[in-house]
């Protein structure tokens, strides 16, 4: 993975120093709350329910075994024990007091992470395909390009106070696992029918109150001009972004208002006239940074493992793990290895002190040390050798994180819910729990198949329900958490926002109605079938008279 | 009272203003200079440039800078406003003002202007700001290089890390 430079180091060490003398600026007075809020979003700090909670960058998803350790610490030091690993792929501390901040900002810097731009109207962490690297279907390795927008958005002077957040993500597969295109820039890396790389580029997505999926406005750019076509996109929304309501600020509201095809020539004409020669990134750079992220040296392996295969044989639960978690790797013998941070009756995304360390060690021992979050609040480890998966079983069921549900019913996304957050209206983690627990029978389990639940407490969306195929929402009704379910949505390649079902059900009802769509699907499904192509197939009416039939 | 710092060379200094704000239905001095609105630069610009006075033009945050492009020549000044220091469309026009229109007068931050964002602003071409009066010069001076490296190009023309790395800089 990337390596900093002493130029990197120098960025997030001065960054921390600087917001050090803030917060004293702050503690003392001199700085107002107004005028601090700004800073200490854009260093990942937020005012919640019961504390300050800290949200710390995991850059495009990527972590090293040593940057997950001092996680594990920040954990163990500064919070009650665990971190929250969020759909930005970014990890979140929820007990951090305003006047740690600072030395916990130092700890970060010393394994080159930081919480810059975690929050705040500026450009956020870029999300990549955590298969990066490990993939054959890739095109080109995301991690690369990301990391140049890294650096490129790091205190950009003229993009740092823009309408509203930005969100880019970068993909290079034909299977889209980044949800690009509900970011505010959705970059797909793809060939030229010349063989030249370049960028689909795709605008305009975001989930809250109102949902886009992003358009496309160029279809092929060059990819040596990203960095200028970029800085185009944002000087148009930076100019023209509204400003007078938060609700309507984000770019996926420009682009629907000027309509796709007047906003990409906007951005042609700003483009045109832009120096890209200063802009874009000098090919000796991009080489640069490639070479950063250094060769992993893969053995030659057979494709099949005489040892896992006697393993599995067995172990009927590493049977289920490898069936359920496992993905093919770009190198015969190897395997990505996904791990569920979905455990049912845990809350999802979280992940304790002693679990990061031990998925640091088994990084360490078996996986060329590396770790990816996933935007579905899973953990990856992305180059394990077949031969070892049994061990790394033993390491993660160890501390359980065995859970063989990746994109299945009980793997959840949930937000933070009213359990943490000021603007919730209902709780998500309890209904995470309710459904992944109606689902702890792992035959039942498997045999409906993928169904991804995305549940979000409340009309902000960082659950991502409108993209859930069984999409849940959090409504207040008259002081009582009720929940609105959605249908149909998909953040994958084959993206749409979902259908709302019918009237919201008291919190008692979810699991049941849960229960009566997923019956409905296992009487309607053809073979090969997945609720999605189900419902796709069939419309909304069979779902929505299996919930709401009884009530009749 | 606001007060001004200016950015010469390296260093910010206190400096008096040669300038003052001129409302729309004022009287011009007879000579000096004077910060007008871009709606009373567009009916009055020539006339008050023929009386000799040095004219700078405040541009509000849904001013175009394009509508100045012609006439940036004959300005000794621009002044994009920030209505809070939140709202960063002033980025945008100090940039085009220094990269596109190649402007070399005065570029000077007006409104709710903090120490927090000035670094951003020297970066983006601006090299004059109207602070409060309370605002401490020598704190101000400390905030100009909180950072020792930048990672893109700007107004600025401060070497990029990628221009560093390169042994260009």
């Amino acid at each position: 993975m990337y390596r900093y430079d002493a130029i990197d180091q120098a960025i997030i060490d001065d960054r921390a120093r600087e917001f050090r003398d803030q917060v004293a600026r702050r503690l003392s007075g001199e700085l107002t709350e107004d005028q601090f809020k700004p800073l200490r979003l854009m260093n990942g700090l937020y005012l919640q329910l019961h504390a300050y909670m800290l949200r710390v960058a995991i850059p495009y998803g990527t972590l090293s075994a040593d940057q997950l350790r001092k996680l594990a610490f920040i954990a163990r030091r500064y919070d009650k024990g665990y971190g929250h690993f969020t759909t930005r792929t970014n990890v979140q501390f929820h007990w951090t007091k305003l006047h740690e901040a600072p030395d916990i900002l130092d700890a970060l810097a010393e394994a080159q992470l930081h919480a810059i731009q975690t929050s705040g109207n500026c450009i956020r962490n870029t999300t990549a395909d955590p298969y990066a690297g490990a993939t054959a279907e890739e095109i080109d390795d995301p991690r690369i390009w990301s990391e140049v927008i890294r650096q490129w958005s790091t205190l950009h002077p003229e993009f740092t106070y823009l309408p509203r957040k930005f969100k880019i993500a970068v993909t290079a597969s034909a299977k889209d696992r980044t949800a690009a295109r509900m970011h505010d820039i959705g970059l797909k890396l793809r060939r030229s029918r010349e063989g030249e790389l370049g960028f689909e580029v795709m605008v305009g997505g975001g989930l809250g109150r109102t949902p886009y999926l992003a358009q496309t406005i160029r279809e092929h750019l060059p990819a040596r001009h990203l960095l200028s076509y970029l800085t185009a996109v944002l000087r148009v929304y930076n100019r023209l972004g509204r400003r007078d309501n938060i609700y309507k600020a984000r770019i996926k509201i420009l682009v629907a208002s000027l309509g796709a095809e007047a906003f990409a020539e906007q951005v042609e004409a700003e483009w045109a006239l832009l120096d890209k020669a200063a802009l874009d990134l000098p090919a000796l750079e991009l080489a640069r940074i490639r070479t950063a992220f250094g060769v992993l040296d893969f053995e030659n392996l057979p494709a099949q493992s005489k040892k896992l295969e006697a393993a599995k044989a067995a172990d009927f639960g590493l049977g289920r793990f490898v069936r359920n978690n496992l993905a093919a790797h770009k190198r015969p013998g190897y395997s990505i290895v996904n791990i569920s941070l979905k455990t049912p009756g845990e809350v999802p995304g979280d992940c304790s002190a002693d679990q990061m360390e031990a998925i640091a060690d088994l990084a360490e021992t078996y996986g060329f040390g590396e770790i990816r979050v996933t935007h579905a609040q899973n953990l990856v480890l992305p180059h394990v050798k077949l031969d070892d998966v049994p061990a790394v079983y033993a390491g993660l069921k160890a501390v359980g994180l065995a859970a063989p549900n990746i994109d299945l019913a009980s793997d959840i996304i949930a937000c933070p819910g009213l359990d943490y957050c000021a603007l919730a209206n209902a709780r998500a983690i309890p209904i995470a729990q309710a459904i992944a627990t109606r689902f702890s029978d792992q035959a039942f389990l498997e045999k409906v198949g993928e169904l991804k639940i995305k549940i979000s407490g409340c009309i902000n969306a960082c659950g991502h329900h409108h993209i859930g195929h069984i999409g849940i929402l959090g409504v207040d009704k008259k002081g009582e958490e009720f929940y609105q379910l959605t249908l149909g949505g998909s953040g994958a390649e084959d993206a749409s926002l979902g259908e709302v079902l019918g009237p919201a059900l008291a919190a008692d009802r979810v699991v049941p109605a849960i229960d009566a769509l997923v019956d409905a699907y296992l009487t309607e499904r053809k073979p090969g079938e997945r609720f999605l192509d189900t419902y796709r197939r069939t419309g909304v009416s069979v779902f929505k008279d299996a919930v709401y039939a009884e009530a009749v | 009272m606001p007060k001004l710092f200016k950015l010469q060379g390296e260093a910010l200094v206190l400096v008096e203003d040669a300038f003052m704000a001129l409302a729309d239905d004022a009287a011009a001095p007879n000579a000096g200079g004077i910060i007008v609105s871009l709606s009373r630069f567009q009916a009055d610009g020539e006339a008050l440039l023929a009386a000799g006075l040095k004219v700078g033009v405040r541009l509000e945050v849904t001013d175009r800078v394009e509508d100045l492009a012609y006439d940036l020549a004959c300005l000794a000044l621009v002044a994009p406003v920030f209505p809070k220091f939140r709202d960063g469309r002033a980025y945008s026009a100090a940039s085009l003002l220094r990269e596109r229109y190649g402007f070399t007068g005065e570029v000077r931050a007006v409104g709710d202007v903090l120490i927090d964002q000035m670094d951003l602003m020297r970066r983006c071409g601006f090299d004059a700001f109207e602070v409060a009066d309370t605002a401490d010069l020598d704190a101000w001076t400390g905030a100009l290089r909180r950072f020792r490296h930048v990672y893109q190009g700007a107004a600025d023309r401060r070497a990029p890390a990628f221009a560093e790395r390169a042994g260009e800089a």
